[in-house]
């Protein structure tokens, strides 16, 4: 998978948020052979010790500064400039929220900021509804990458609207990266399976019950989803289509049958 | 008197970046600082002297997203 014109060889990106130890966050990486991983910028908290950043270094992982909790394209573009500056990357995972119990993005916000960090050198890889008219005018305003949600963040819901994905596939070149609402490993097959590039998830491995076992499983199942969609499905269809041909079958003659019949030699 | 993440702070008037940063026992990495909602770059924090009034807010990584 190539995001502007960085080749990956991991379909994966972590979210880093929601591990309860910074050794399991390191055992998730290791297990989910991911390349990238999301971080986010907080007020230093002057009594927290373990440093983030030097256990994604550990890993070999790049970093993917995240807008996280901004509701407005000036107080994203502002952080996103300052993630720039602490960890000397140009990458942005663009989030603008407009909704406090969805987290759903707001979409005028968030091609606004888009636009600005474009224009400002970013490359912008921005979190947003499964709308194909909105992927356009993030495409439009020169996003590196579209990421579609799911469903909400952290809900666990799956793919909400498969068919809304199909279309946002269908209409651009850009990598589309789900992201969020994967709850466990089919969720992130069945992306693969409906065509996007990548998985984007934090909080189905990181608050599954063995987080590290659900790095792997989310791991081998995008890489199933997309074997799957190279091998091409069978077309679904209402009623049954017999497997095993009719031709040969036998006819069985019981004892308290009626008699029947039997051809001249 | 300077705001630094939203409470007042020790820090007087005329320090540095650099001096807030020890003053907040920072790490050396993943640190960003805004002050008045515009970033100081990092080459600029032991040149940069805070105003009196600044509203300053020192980031570092955590995770998220």
């Amino acid at each position: 998978m190539r995001i502007a014109g960085h080749e990956f060889g991991s379909r994966l990106i972590l979210g880093t948020g929601g591990f309860p130890r910074l050794e399991t966050l390191a055992d998730a990486i290791r297990a989910s052979q991911t390349e990238m991983v999301t971080v986010a910028m907080r007020r230093i908290d002057p009594g927290a010790r373990g440093s983030l950043v030097d256990v994604l270094d550990d890993c070999g992982v790049r970093l993917l500064p995240n807008t996280a909790g901004c509701y407005t394209a000036r107080d994203a573009v502002l952080t996103a400039k300052l993630a720039r500056d602490a960890f000397e990357t140009d990458w942005v995972k663009l989030e603008v929220i407009g909704d406090e119990r969805t987290l759903l993005p707001d979409a005028v916000e968030l091609v606004l900021a888009a636009e600005r960090l474009v224009d400002d050198g970013f490359i912008v890889l921005p979190y947003t509804t499964d709308d194909p008219v909105l992927a356009r005018r993030l495409e439009d305003v020169g996003c590196a990458a579209i990421m579609p949600l799911g469903s909400p963040i952290g809900s666990g819901m799956g793919i909400n609207n498969a068919y809304n994905l199909r279309l946002i596939r269908e209409q651009t070149a850009l990598p589309v990266i789900l992201d969020a609402g994967v709850g466990t490993a089919s969720d992130a097959a069945l992306a693969m399976e409906l065509g996007c590039d990548a998985v984007l998830c934090a909080s189905a491995i990181s608050r599954a019950e063995d987080p590290v076992g659900m790095a792997r499983a989310i791991r081998l199942a995008i890489e199933a989803g997309l074997l799957a969609r190279g091998a091409g499905r069978i077309p679904q269809r209402l009623h049954a289509t017999a497997s095993t041909p009719l031709a040969g079958t036998p006819d069985f003659v019981h004892p308290s049958d009626p008699a029947r019949p039997v051809p001249e030699p | 008197m300077i705001v630094v993440n939203g409470e007042p702070s020790a820090v007087a008037p005329g320090a540095t970046l650099a001096e807030l940063l020890v003053a907040l026992d920072a790490p050396d990495r993943g640190v960003a600082i805004a002050v008045d909602a515009e970033v100081v770059p990092r080459g600029e924090w032991s040149s940069h002297r805070l105003a009196d009034g600044a509203h300053v807010e020192v980031l570092v990584a955590v995770q998220g997203g």
